[in-house]
């Protein structure tokens, strides 16, 4: 019976052990990818560990619990602008100031969240956009508070004196973020293959029969806002640390559709898809701006060249592997088990299940 | 002996200007399999949103096992006792056939405990699954527990979709049209399984599939126009002549024509 199969394995590896298990590989490997490259790689590596956060959140949203959010690079503003305003005039140690920011932006989510449950498709795509378009408005609104354009800086979080003087901050940064990003999947995994991923796959599935299952559908919908709005939050405040300036214009509606772009191109609803749409996301415009200033193009389509390979790659992604690189890959392991299955059993010859015993 | 499971009395649902239901009063005892039949626009599905919570009644009282039930959301339901299957059959096609059981129990464990992965909530899952392989065993379709459900026929959803109600474990099922789109076979299995079923909750059956609500069930009531148009044993109801006038007569024809096949 493969479901009892299934249940032994469970018991054998308890979740969290798994969980921690693979993340602490992937620590140990990125930190020795993080000490072989050069300062600018590191920082290059700190984004995508920001932006996986991010988008591992909204996946949870969109890809896992249904709801479309076009809002949540304002939702990383919140937790920019809290940590920018928290380290104006003090100095707080570091896990404080996420931990703050996270809070302060679940808040902003909660509130959301609550507005959002009522809305569906369309009508919660826009209000989400709202959200993306006008919060960042309040920044310039109140500009003796959040800075106005000019934004607020911040101070780059500094290395521990044990890792020697001439450590490089790109490099703790990267750490720094790679350490959160991997907490972040590890209980974004944990929640996954709970019963409360699966309660969130069921309101995005079918909500009449998910409240007939006993879920209340709308506080599902508002705890997977809370919980994307944290990682946001989260990914914002490190965003604060990494760019040294906090501005509006860092967390325009751009900055959402990317994420939500991102998650297309990654896989929805996995989070090894988040981790594919975060490197998409960062590598394709670095690298595309990169041949751009190479090819010595008039500045207007030079500067416009990184957005239409952006764009490009987007329509190529949907085209090729409808359901993410990640849905590709998947699709790609199970044909070649598929193959090596069908190898193994003409070789053994076809088995009659009316008589499996061949007798 | 005790209070009906349910006992809906003078039940009347609007829709603008139609009458879906009209004062309509029906008891369902414990243990008791109950038939409710009907031609379409009947009311039947009517009756058991109002009975679930998805639409409000103008008039009438529900109450379960001698509580008011009106004014109980849907998925307080579940917490309360009563499952439901609907026509529509509402699987979640995200999810795989075990993994919809898992979510059709009763018991979760809260929100940290899942986003620590405590043991406590590793322990319930593995208990989920036990249990979700028993009820997959009882209705026979444990070697399609890892498929996703739109890969299968009608007639396994449909067995999916009971077993995930069973999962819940209810003292009262509702089941909208079950034996809808099944093959004859497929219905004497059916017919086989809620009968079993009575042993441990009550069932009310919303049935187009007049032979089977016969065989089934203890009393039956009759609906049209969102009216109960006779109420009683199935011998009563197959007497009843307003009955046959009103949708019996064909319906019976059809389903001997459909039995010879």
């Amino acid at each position: 019976m493969p479901a009892v199969v299934k249940g032994w394995r469970l018991l054998l590896t308890p979740t969290l052990s798994r969980h921690l298990g693979l993340a602490l590989v992937a620590f140990i490997l990125l930190l020795l990818l993080s000490s072989q490259i050069g300062a600018y790689d590191d920082y290059t590596l700190a984004a995508v560990a920001i932006f996986v956060i991010a988008t591992a959140g909204l996946n949870l949203l969109t890809g896992v619990n249904g709801q479309l959010s076009l809002g949540h690079g304002a939702l990383m503003a919140v937790g920019a602008y809290s940590t920018s305003l928290l380290l104006r005039g003090h100095d707080l140690p570091l896990i404080l100031v996420l931990l703050l920011s996270l809070a302060g932006a679940s808040l902003v989510g909660a509130v959301f969240g609550v507005a959002a449950a009522r809305l569906r498709g369309p009508y919660l795509a826009g209000a989400t956009l709202a959200l993306a378009v006008g919060l960042p408005q309040i920044a310039t609104r109140y500009s003796h508070v959040f800075g106005g354009e000019e934004g607020l800086t911040v101070p780059p979080p500094a290395a521990p004196s044990w890792l020697g003087a001439d450590f490089p901050p790109e490099r703790w940064m990267a750490w720094i973020a790679i350490a959160v990003a991997l907490v972040t999947l590890v209980l974004l995994g944990n929640l996954l293959q709970s019963s409360v991923g699966r309660s969130f796959k069921a309101v995005r599935d079918h909500e009449a029969a998910a409240a007939l299952a006993g879920i209340n559908v709308a506080r599902t919908q508002v705890v997977a806002f809370v919980v994307s709005s944290a990682c946001a939050g989260l990914a914002g405040s490190l965003f604060a640390y990494w760019s040294g300036l906090t501005a509006p214009a860092g967390f325009g509606v751009a900055l959402s559709l990317q994420l939500i772009s991102a998650i297309v191109i990654g896989g929805l609803g996995s989070l090894s898809g988040a981790v594919w749409g975060s490197i998409v996301l960062v590598f394709v415009p670095n690298f595309t701006s990169g041949m751009a200033s190479s090819l010595n193009l008039p500045s207007s389509v030079g500067n416009n060249l990184p957005l239409l390979i952006y764009g490009a790659v987007l329509v190529v992604a949907m085209l090729v592997v409808p359901y993410g690189i990640d849905g590709g890959l998947r699709r790609l392991l199970a044909l070649a088990r598929a193959r090596w299955a069908g190898a193994a059993t003409n070789h053994k010859g076809v088995v009659d299940w009316d008589d499996p015993a061949g007798s | 002996m005790e209070q009906p499971t349910l006992d809906v009395a003078d039940l009347t649902v609007r829709f603008g200007g139609v009458l879906a239901l009209d004062g309509v009063s029906l008891k369902v005892e414990a243990n008791e399999i109950h038939g409710i039949i009907g031609p379409n626009g009947a009311g039947k599905t009517t009756l058991f949103n109002a009975v679930c919570g998805f639409l409000r009644p103008a008039r009438g009282t529900i109450r379960y096992r001698g509580k008011a039930l009106l004014g109980t959301a849907p998925h307080q339901l579940a917490r309360l006792g009563i499952a439901r299957t609907l026509q529509s059959l509402g699987l979640w096609p995200g999810l795989t056939v075990l993994e919809n059981l898992l979510v059709g129990s009763r018991v979760r464990p809260n929100f940290f405990a899942s986003l620590l992965a405590m043991p406590r909530a590793d322990r319930l899952e593995w208990r989920l699954r036990e249990q979700a392989t028993q009820v997959l065993d009882e209705l026979g379709i444990v070697s399609v527990a890892d498929a996703h459900p739109a890969a299968l026929p009608y007639g396994l959803q449909k067995r999916v979709i009971l077993a995930r109600a069973l999962m819940a474990e209810p003292e009262l099922l509702l089941l909208d049209e079950p034996a809808s789109g099944l093959s004859a076979g497929e219905i004497d299995r059916l017919a086989e399984l809620v009968g079993r079923l009575r042993r441990r909750m009550s069932v009310v059956v919303v049935e187009h599939h007049v032979d089977l609500v016969m065989a089934i069930s203890q009393r039956i009531h009759v609906l049209n126009f969102g009216h109960v148009i006779a109420s009683g044993t199935p011998p009563e109801i197959r007497g009843n002549r307003e009955v046959s006038t009103a949708y019996l007569g064909e319906d019976v024809k059809t389903a001997e024509g459909g039995t010879g096949a």
